[in-house]
């Protein structure tokens, strides 16, 4: 009796998902068409795609050799998009938003910058003009400068003529510098020594001294054909997010019931509590775990998101996450009064935790002490375990912890239900 | 059939239901009287588990309920007063699942499915959404549902609330018939008309205490002039004509009840 009971309770559920064709549709689009924006933003660079560029605007005021060399040391970097307005012009361009940063080079830089470079004088200053709500931007064009000017002004002091005169003048001016005899005799023996290899260098054509580094990026994905795809994080994350929204449509099922009356017909049937808890919690895994795939399999066929890791392991992560969403969601039915006032509180609880745990933006962007918070939301573990099964490659064996912690939140989630549950119907 | 003893029922300070006993006899149908908070619905919440009693017991043919999963609750049917029923499934699907929970599967619940259609007169609507439904053809169809799995006691908790006269006449004739099969019905109604038609016995309650238990012709009897001294039946219309609308507000009084 108990196993057709069950059967029956959860074809029911299915046939009721399935009877409203508008909410199905809606059900699988809403997180499709939502992921799509997110994958688009945060799908990284290949090598069809150009890179999303910070805009800047550069107002070059001095035109000296090494002003000139950062600005075109920064047109060069692939990471900004720059454009070289008057100053009034890029003050305006930041305040409408068209630049995150304004970058003024004041008139002298060239001459302060290589002179206070060997000691001698006070540092020039760069204002940055920024817009205030793209601070990340500021700090990423802050790095790329310094990194400019550090070239720039160490090519021109060893090398350029900008930077022979610097060291010529700086040398005719050390018996007057305030510095003490021993550190003065010290910066003579250099500065002589910087001459003599900018004499060879004029004679050999190229600067003395070079940045001492290259750079080779290399993404470590899930293998060496591997790139990363930003759609299989946001798909993940989405899927997440809607896979517990459909686990409150499992809780406002039951409420509803309740108020309908239709619960005390299950009440009055010689079945046990927990057929009647477990098969809810079967119609809802069920119905959260095919939100889930029917996302992935989107993101496979339109935007070639792959399980680079392991199969069964991605399987076994859906599979723990659904059962931990239908939980949940019974878990809501549980605490919930009424159908209206419970959806409120729990599309609230969902938002919260699919965003602490990553499901909208990584979670590598958070704050340190974030990150390690986090840990205790599901959606953290459940979207980082999504993430090592498809893009980051990884092995059956990074897919037990998720798992386990997510079938560890199904039971926490059962047990608070079972203590909760109203049972009697009066 | 169904034995109901000295049950008790406490809701934080409030007694809903205070040492209430009756019975319900194979083929009797027992109209269950009183006005809003009397504790009709607890007691009927209670014979059908839905309630856990605070002392006291329910037994069905002798045996009492021992769990939510005991095979004896097999042997009773509820017919809610609210219209338990899915909307968005078809008559047939819900009755289906209904079915299912006592255990029907395969051909035996499809003979039940179309054998309680018939009863309720709904075979020629049994795939259409229960939606486009009437109130008096969803009443019809909740009174099916409980009824699928041929329980030998019928709990209906007002089951003509808001439902036309045909439907209603249509309900009474399902129930006269179910009680010449022998199945005992206990039957909770705020019209007493319904009860005087239907009704083999009668048991008024109020304040969660049984007030009377008796036939109709019992409960005039016990209220003739001279019975108590008193002479509330003469007040009430005269010999042999009391209604039983008068008897039960001579029993329960005349206060609003909210």
């Amino acid at each position: 009796m108990g196993l057709t009971a069950f059967l029956a309770l959860v074809r029911k559920d299915l046939q009721l998902f399935f009877s409203d064709r508008r909410s199905v549709i809606l059900t699988f689009a809403v997180p499709i068409a939502i992921a799509s924006f997110f994958g688009s933003i945060f799908r990284g660079s290949s090598d069809n795609d150009e890179p999303a560029k910070i805009s800047i605007a550069i107002v070059d005021r001095d035109g000296s050799a090494i002003s000139k060399a950062i600005v075109s040391g920064i047109h060069a970097d692939k990471s900004l998009a720059t454009s070289m307005p008057a100053l009034d012009q890029a003050r305006a361009a930041v305040q409408r938003g068209d630049v995150a940063v304004a970058v003024i080079v004041p008139p002298g830089f060239g001459d302060a910058a290589g002179r206070a470079f060997l000691s001698q004088g006070d540092k020039p200053q760069v204002d940055l003009l920024f817009d205030p709500s793209r601070g990340a931007e500021l700090a990423m064009v802050r790095g790329v400068l310094t990194g400019h000017v550090m070239e720039a002004v160490g090519k021109e002091v060893f090398g350029g003529a900008q930077g022979r005169t610097i060291v010529d003048e700086t040398l005719r001016q050390l018996d007057s510098s305030a510095l003490p005899a021993g550190t003065r005799d010290t910066l003579r023996t250099l500065l002589q020594s910087v001459q003599q290899l900018n004499q060879q260098s004029g004679q050999t054509g190229g600067p003395a001294i070079a940045v001492p580094f290259r750079v080779k990026e290399d993404a470590v994905t899930g293998g060496a054909n591997t790139q990363y795809n930003g759609y299989a994080h946001s798909f993940a994350g989405m899927g997440i997010q809607f896979l517990l929204f459909a686990a409150i449509e499992l809780a406002m099922g039951i409420l509803i019931e309740r108020q309908l009356g239709i619960w005390k017909r299950f009440r009055s049937a010689p079945l046990s509590r927990f057929t009647l808890l477990a098969a809810r919690g079967a119609s809802g895994t069920i119905i959260t775990l095919l939100t889930l795939l029917v996302s992935f399999a989107f993101a496979m066929i339109v935007f070639g998101v792959k399980i680079h890791g392991s199969v069964i392991g991605f399987a076994a992560i859906a599979v723990a996450c659904s059962i931990m969403a239908a939980t949940f969601g019974l878990f809501v039915a549980a605490l919930g009064k009424t159908a209206a006032a419970t959806r409120r509180v729990a599309t609230f609880a969902v938002l919260i935790m699919v965003m602490l745990g990553g499901a909208w933006v990584p979670s590598f962007i958070f704050p340190a002490w974030l990150q390690r918070i986090t840990v205790v939301i599901p959606a953290r573990w459940a979207v980082d375990g999504l993430d090592a099964m498809t893009w980051r490659g990884l092995g059956l064996d990074a897919a037990i912890m998720p798992t386990l912690v997510l079938l560890g939140f199904a039971v926490l989630f059962g047990v608070l239900t079972v203590v909760k549950f109203r049972w009697e119907e009066a | 059939m169904l034995a109901i003893t000295n049950l008790h029922k406490s809701f934080a300070a409030i007694r809903a239901v205070d040492g209430v006993s009756f019975g319900v006899e194979p083929g009797q149908l027992v109209g269950l009287l009183g006005p809003n908070g009397a504790g009709k619905t607890t007691t009927v919440s209670m014979i059908a588990g839905l309630v856990t009693p605070d002392q006291g017991s329910v037994t069905i043919a002798g045996v009492a309920v021992s769990s939510d999963s005991d095979p004896v609750k097999r042997r009773l049917g509820l017919v809610p007063q609210d219209l338990a029923l899915y909307d968005e499934l078809t008559a047939r699907a819900n009755l289906r699942l209904f079915g299912s929970l006592y255990g029907l599967s395969g051909e035996a619940l499809d003979r039940a499915i179309g054998s309680s259609l018939t009863l309720v007169g709904l075979s020629d609507r049994a795939d259409d959404r229960v939606k486009t439904f009437s109130g008096g053809m969803k009443r019809r169809l909740n009174l099916a549902a409980g009824l699928l799995h041929d329980p030998d006691i019928v709990l209906l908790d007002e089951p003509t609330v808001g439902v036309d006269p045909q439907s209603r006449n249509a309900i009474f004739d399902n129930l006269e018939q179910l009680k010449s099969r022998g199945k005992a019905l206990l039957y909770t109604t705020h019209y007493m008309e319904e009860a005087e038609r239907l009704a083999d016995r009668i048991v008024i309650m109020d304040h969660g205490r049984v007030l009377a238990n008796d036939t109709l012709s019992g409960l005039r009897a016990r209220m003739a002039p001279g019975a108590d001294g008193k002479t509330r039946l003469a007040e009430a219309g005269g010999e042999g004509g009391a209604s039983l609308e008068t008897l039960f507000l001579t029993l329960t009084g005349r206060n609003l009840r909210d």
